[in-house]
């Protein structure tokens, strides 16, 4: 889109000077960032563009198209509908795309498309202030068993969203029967949700490290535990969730997917192109720099793992009652 | 003092010819944006990311050019408010108020002028707040709850009345739609469409601006076509092209209190421009509306919205930058651009990255100054395109109109919407219902209802926690006091009319 809209743009004479430099040559493979400029859909779009270029993966560049709406059902269905077959056009998703299909909110079901790769993870964390009486994920967890409404919850997705059932997932693992009665405040971002935290209004926040790594190192506020394989390299010390005992993996992905008509010789050829991608040290850096850690799951694999966790969203959305 | 030698830094670091180089042409581009009508800052910064990108700036450098365009809309909406009451962005919405009656009676280049001398006002005592108590406010604004919040929208709704009252009734019907249509989309905290009719380009919501653009160009344009077909329309007397020196220094009182309330609502991360120039407004007709001439083209309604929301823009760089949270939709591009610069913003970005801190304060100080000489001698070429004839500016309207709001998203149903939102804006205007309220109710009801039902969420639906701050008692007293002071306004003139009357008879 950015390109497209700098060409409509043209009326602003003045931007014709600037615009020359960026209107490159029109190129065969497509990426579409299912949001405004900006956003992680939009950073996987521009950064694996720009890598698949740079390693000589696709002829040419990589146009990057931005196609906001209905937190990307609006691609979704134009992909379905329009160019299903279209070897060339990658679309941006992530777990967030996962959980709106998991919850019924895209027009056609997740066999709709075929899921490419992801190529590296936002890590979920719980997160309390700095000054709580809660110093361990064990005594999160037996305050919420003992009474699962004492305390306030929050994060950057509303009731029913990743940040949520993540933390409903770990709440499940230690043994709260009642998860509907745990209570849940949306912010608009995990920044917004932090610093409500550090203000007194809520006790608990589940969210993304990438963004609020800052209040961690400034000592504002602690992990309790990490929903990673491994820890964190940035934060080697904070423990993850597994090591505590509680088996929950809360990744927020960023992958790529395809047309559900592309042949299966197209689809291994993407795959293997993502591959060659993941292991280049460029996209190891720039995953690295936007607080991303690089994970590779690829092809069947991939697939397996994206319906498995649809089915675990899809689970627990109905038992909290988020669908029916 | 270390202040003063950390700006000098932040100097030497803005002051590479480069960096001078990418401050003047955001300030031109972003003035060129915020006037034309459906172009703003969310073009601007899309425009400009990838050529960032492309020419691999240094974060520093990044930051200026895209605040430079920033500051720039802002200042560039105000124009064509004035001129062809069409506001250029959402903040200027206050400013057709005074700003269009101002420019009919022939006073555009004053207009124009006070509104560029608030702006730089506003800007500049921001940007001041901002290199002094930055760290501090921001740590005081995370106090502010979601109750407190929902207290604030509350005393600005409980306003709305006093804005553009013909008939407060019709106010109220405008405003009312305003909110209805805020819940159009995905409920932010369930997910459960609202209003969607199951189209997927209603679960975002309706685009603030697609509306706006659609209710006050797209119906101007309709109004114009019923004139021509009628009678032709009286041309505007063009006074004098030069602003008259002490028309803007009468404003400066007016200047200063919008300021400083726009400065508030941008520091909080909650709230944002549209509420701080609206805040303005209201606070400035509230103070000095003595002889009722507010809404008529009172040079004061110009200068308090302008200088309110430009304010408040520079305010809203304080929570960005110290705690990483957006107070608007262009900061939130902003932030998403400095983290993929690998620029962690939050509490530990001044003591980290001086340098890129510093460099970009400093810079905003240029900016303004850079804004303030460039736009005065644009008044003269401004206030000529009131003398434009109307055949040949409607068409030109009209099509950067459809080509913004194209180049936002590009969808044709946002076009789609566009028009039926000029329809409704023309079916309003001829029932002589205001628009302003109708955009403020769209632009702030959202995050209205959402702080209640973030506040219902933590105290599991028990009503007492909006009433459980000192903040936010605080606020309704205000908000009670102010509705309690209007009507005893209102009686005390209505005595007055009829006293006049009866000595008279």
């Amino acid at each position: 889109m950015i390109f497209r809209s700098l060409t409509s743009v043209k009326l602003g004479a003045a931007l014709a000077a600037t615009m020359t430099l960026t209107a490159l040559p029109a190129s065969a493979t497509e990426c579409i960032a299912p949001s405004n400029p900006g956003g992680g859909w939009d950073f996987t779009c521009r950064t694996i563009g720009r890598i698949l270029s740079e390693l000589e993966l696709v002829d040419g560049n990589v146009q990057v198209t931005n196609m906001p709406g209905g937190v990307g059902a609006v691609t979704f269905a134009m992909v379905a509908a329009e160019r299903a077959d279209d070897a060339d056009l990658i679309v941006a998703t992530s777990t967030v795309g996962i959980t709106q299909i998991a919850q019924g909110r895209y027009p056609a079901p997740l066999e709709t498309m075929r899921y490419l790769a992801m190529l590296g993870a936002d890590v979920g964390v719980i997160a309390v202030d700095n000054d709580s009486p809660i110093q361990t994920l064990a005594q999160l967890n037996e305050a919420m068993a003992a009474d699962p409404t004492s305390l306030v919850t929050a994060g950057s997705s509303g009731a029913g969203g990743w940040d949520h059932i993540r933390l409903l997932m770990v709440a499940q693992e230690a043994g709260v029967e009642d998860l509907g009665a745990i209570r849940w405040v949306q912010f608009d971002g995990g920044t917004d949700a932090v610093t409500q935290m550090m203000g007194g209004q809520i006790d608990v926040v589940s969210t993304d490290l990438g963004e609020i790594a800052g209040f961690v190192e400034s000592g504002d506020i602690r992990i309790l535990a990490a929903l990673s394989d491994e820890p964190i390299p940035a934060f080697p010390d904070v423990p993850t969730a597994v090591s505590q005992g509680v088996d929950v993996i809360g990744y927020n992905w960023r992958g790529l997917y395809t047309g559900g008509q592309v042949t299966d010789e197209q689809y291994a050829e993407w795959v293997s192109k993502l591959e060659t991608l993941y292991n280049s040290p460029e996209w190891q850096e720039a995953a690295t720099a936007s607080g991303l850690v690089p994970i590779w799951r690829g092809g069947d694999t991939f697939e397996a793992f994206v319906r498995e966790q649809a089915q675990v969203m899809e689970q627990i959305s109905r038992d909290i009652g988020v669908i029916e | 003092m270390e202040i003063l030698s950390l700006l000098g830094q932040g100097f030497v670091v803005a002051a590479t010819p480069l960096n001078i180089g990418l401050l003047l042409m955001g300030c031109f581009i972003g003035t060129l944006l915020g006037a034309l009508p459906g172009l703003g800052p969310v073009n601007g910064v899309a425009v400009l990311i990838p050529l960032t990108f492309a020419f691999g700036f240094d974060p520093t450098s990044s930051m200026i050019l895209l605040c430079a365009v920033y500051f720039g809309c802002m200042y560039g909406g105000r124009i064509s408010s004035i001129l062809l009451n069409i506001p250029g962005d959402e903040p200027a919405i206050m400013t057709t108020l005074d700003g269009y009656p101002m420019a009919v009676q022939g006073q555009a280049a004053n207009a124009l002028a006070i509104s560029g001398v608030a702006s730089f006002v506003g800007a500049t005592i921001a940007v001041l707040g901002l290199s002094l108590f930055a760290p501090v406010l921001a740590r005081a604004a995370i106090h502010f709850g979601p109750a407190d919040y929902f207290a604030l929208y509350i005393l600005a709704f409980a306003t709305i009345g006093g804005i553009a009252g013909v008939d407060p009734r019709k106010t109220l019907l405008s405003a009312l739609i305003g909110l209805l249509l805020a819940t159009v989309g995905l409920d932010p905290i369930s997910g459960v469409p609202r209003y969607t009719f199951d189209s997927f380009h209603l679960y975002d919501g309706i685009e603030p601006i697609v509306a706006l653009v659609g209710l006050f160009a797209i119906s101007e344009i309709l109004m114009l076509l019923e004139m021509h077909l009628k009678d032709r329309p009286k041309a505007i007397p063009v006074g004098s092209w030069l602003p008259q020196w002490g028309a803007i220094w009468k404003t400066r009182a007016a200047m200063l209190r919008g300021s400083g309330v726009g400065f508030v609502a941008g520091v909080l991360p909650g709230a944002g421009a549209s509420l701080g120039s609206f805040m303005a407004y209201v606070a400035e007709k509230q103070w000095s509306n003595k002889k009722g001439t507010f809404g008529k083209g009172d040079p004061r309604g110009v200068a308090a919205p302008e200088a309110g929301n430009n304010a408040a823009s520079g305010g809203a760089l304080i929570p960005m930058l110290s705690l990483g949270v957006p107070g608007s939709g262009t900061t939130a591009v902003l932030l998403a651009m400095l983290i993929s610069l690998n620029v962690q913003p939050g509490p530990l970005l001044f003591e980290r990255q001086p340098d890129l801190v510093w460099g970009l304060v400093a810079s905003l100080y240029m900016a303004n100054i850079a804004l303030l000489i460039l736009n005065l001698p644009m008044i003269g070429i401004f206030t000529r395109l009131m003398m434009t004839p109307t055949w040949a500016l409607m068409p030109v309207v009209a099509a950067v109109t459809f080509v913004g709001v194209y180049g936002i998203s590009n969808s044709v149903f946002d076009l789609e919407m566009m028009v039926a939102f000029g329809v409704i804006g023309y079916v309003l205007r001829k029932m002589d219902v205001s628009l302003v309220p109708l955009v403020l109710g769209l632009l702030l009801g959202g995050d209205m209802e959402r702080n209640l039902r973030r506040a219902m969420s933590i105290s599991d639906g028990d009503w007492s926690i909006l009433i459980a701050s000192p903040i936010s008692i605080g606020l309704y007293i205000l908000t009670a006091g102010f509705l309690v002071l209007s009507v005893w306004l209102a009686v005390r003139d209505h005595r007055q009319t009829q006293a006049e009357r009866l000595t008279e008879g």
